[in-house]
């Protein structure tokens, strides 16, 4: 069977784009750099891009392209044990996919209340108590497990949003994913280009920016300022979850491999910047509105999109219906293209190791993965439930599939010597030991200290929490790796099709000599 | 804003931007050789 390819390079890297520009970058990274020095940030933010980012990158898309099959098959044809791996990250996947795409919901209905701005005079209040029902009339928070009442409106449109990313998976890379990456990053780029226009013009613009990019040195000489530049980078590049294994292998055999992944680091990068003069432009503007320090405005992750924003909406001089649907389209296309990236890999998965259509994948996996996510999130519990799932599995989840796949992949079968000659055949700009350092020493050893400090920071903080929801998240996160040793064990003896060898096609002759002297 | 703050936006935009625009420049003129 002859397997689908990218119809041009470009649709490829806004793809690979699409999927690492997500709701992170909007919300996560403006905080994230304030709190650890400001602009002296930038300087382990770019050794991290370039020490571990973009050589995870490399290794990601050189397995796919090479191995050329969804993560699980690219796994196990890098190593018949390593398959695990594969399915550990498709589980990842649909526990991100089933509470990812209520948030983006959310965002579409803020779309729409952001003209009237039907928040209110108390944002806040609107949020946890009027729209999702999250809190009690006494303030206290609904049971995470306390199922049974939906928020109005919202499975409606959560039910739209899954069907939308379904739609466009079942229409295939081509026509679908390719497709709708080509309209949709020119339009957020263009879309928040404008919103940081009407920013910059707001009064305390400049205050706010000033915070944002005021270098605090001193900060550098502590080790959690670059442990968080590391795990910004990380987790905003859509890596150690099987994404880019998936959508790099269905690159044409002589794409370039590590320039497209310079490119896609530094376009995330670039638009978390863009995101980062935004959100402060506005938060010096709400500063100077309520004469506090912007200090004290800043927020990330839903309180900075919607209680923060809202009440930036509220107080605009002009156009605050215009500067409302901006921000709150920008996070739904934002989030949409990483929905479309993260539930292909399941599909993508299911579609390549058991030999069935694209359309079945659609339907079973993905429908599945909608349904549950249906069902449980939105649910006036359904916060509570989305903020242990994504606490957990961010931290037990990714970061140990991560670690997990480069210590297989460089060490334990020392694949990394052949990558880098893959990666090198086709490419512009050619790696060497620098990239092994950095792949195999360097990124290793931050995810190994980031696990530690996770596991260290649960543990101080299991005394409070409750027990309940601490059993749910380690369930959660640990029910993936689970997944994955299961499957693999059960599919042990089920062959993947075997990859024909670049060596015995004829393309040896163009990928060899010339190309790998140049 | 202060000079340290200009100095490190201007120096975020051309750092990152730059990159950005120099791989983008990379791949354009470096067109995929088709497959066979």
């Amino acid at each position: 069977m002859i397997r689908e390819n990218w119809g041009t390079r470009v649709g490829f890297i806004l793809a690979a784009i699409g999927s690492a520009v997500g709701l992170g970058n909007i919300w996560r990274f403006p905080a994230v750099a304030y709190e650890n020095g400001g602009g002296a940030f930038l300087i382990p933010y770019l050794v991290a891009l370039l020490t571990a980012g973009i050589p995870l990158l490399v290794m990601e898309f050189t397995i796919g392209r090479r191995f050329r099959g969804s993560a699980p098959v690219a796994f196990r044809r890098l190593n018949k044990n390593a398959e695990f791996i594969g399915w550990w990250q498709v589980a990842i996947c649909i526990v991100i996919a089933a509470y990812y795409a209520v948030i983006i919901a959310w965002a579409a209905m803020y779309t729409v209340f952001a003209i009237g701005q039907t928040w209110g005079a108390e944002p806040e209040t609107f949020l946890f108590v009027d729209f999702l029902g999250a809190l009690n009339a006494d303030g206290t928070p609904v049971g995470t497990f306390e199922f049974g009442e939906w928020v109005p409106n919202l499975t409606l449109v959560l039910a739209a949003v899954w069907i939308a990313t379904l739609l466009i998976i079942g229409a295939g890379i081509k026509k679908g994913i390719e497709s709708t990456a080509k309209v949709f990053i020119p339009l957020l780029f263009l879309m928040f280009g404008v919103l940081i226009v009407q920013a910059l013009t707001l009064d305390g613009a400049a205050t706010g920016l000033d915070a944002f990019f005021r270098p605090d040195w001193e900060a550098l000489q502590d080790s959690a300022v670059w442990v968080s530049a590391y795990g910004q980078i990380f987790f905003s590049l859509s890596v150690g979850f099987g994404i880019m294994v998936t959508y790099s292998s269905y690159l044409k055999r002589k794409s370039d491999i590590t320039t497209s992944a310079f490119t896609v680091g530094f376009a995330n990068s670039s638009f978390e910047v863009l995101a980062g003069i935004g959100v402060f432009s506005a938060l010096g503007y709400m500063a100077l509105q309520s004469g506090t320090p912007v200090g004290e405005q800043v927020t990330d992750g839903v309180g900075l999109a919607f209680v923060a924003f809202p009440t930036i909406i509220n107080t605009l001089p002009y156009a605050a219906g215009l500067f409302g649907t901006l921000f709150f389209a920008s996070l739904v296309v934002a989030g949409f293209t990483s929905l479309i990236s993260i539930v292909q890999v399941p599909v993508a998965a299911v579609e390549d190791r058991f030999g069935i259509s694209r359309l079945k994948g659609t339907i079973f996996i993905g429908g599945g993965t909608a349904l549950v996510s249906i069902i449980l999130f939105p649910a006036t519990n359904g916060l509570w439930l989305l903020d242990s799932a994504d606490s957990f599995i961010n931290r037990f989840g990714i970061v140990v599939a991560a670690l997990v796949s480069i210590l297989v992949v460089v060490w334990a079968v020392w694949k990394w010597a052949e990558l880098r000659h893959d990666a090198n055949r086709t490419s512009v700009f050619k790696i060497g030991y620098l990239w092994f350092a950095c792949l195999g020493v360097i990124t290793p050893l931050i995810l190994g200290w980031m696990l530690v400090d996770n596991i260290r920071t649960t543990i101080d903080n299991e005394a409070g929490a409750d027990q309940a929801t601490l059993v749910y998240g380690w369930c959660v996160a640990g029910g993936a790796l689970v997944f994955g040793v299961l499957m693999a064990l059960i599919l042990r003896r089920k062959d993947v099709p075997e990859l024909i060898p670049e060596e015995e096609t004829d393309l040896e002759a163009t990928l060899t000599g010339e190309e790998e002297t140049r | 804003m202060s000079a340290s703050a200009i100095t490190m936006m201007i120096i975020a935009i051309v750092v990152i931007g730059g990159g950005l625009v120099v791989s983008a420049i990379t791949l354009m003129t470096h067109p995929e050789q088709p497959d066979e």
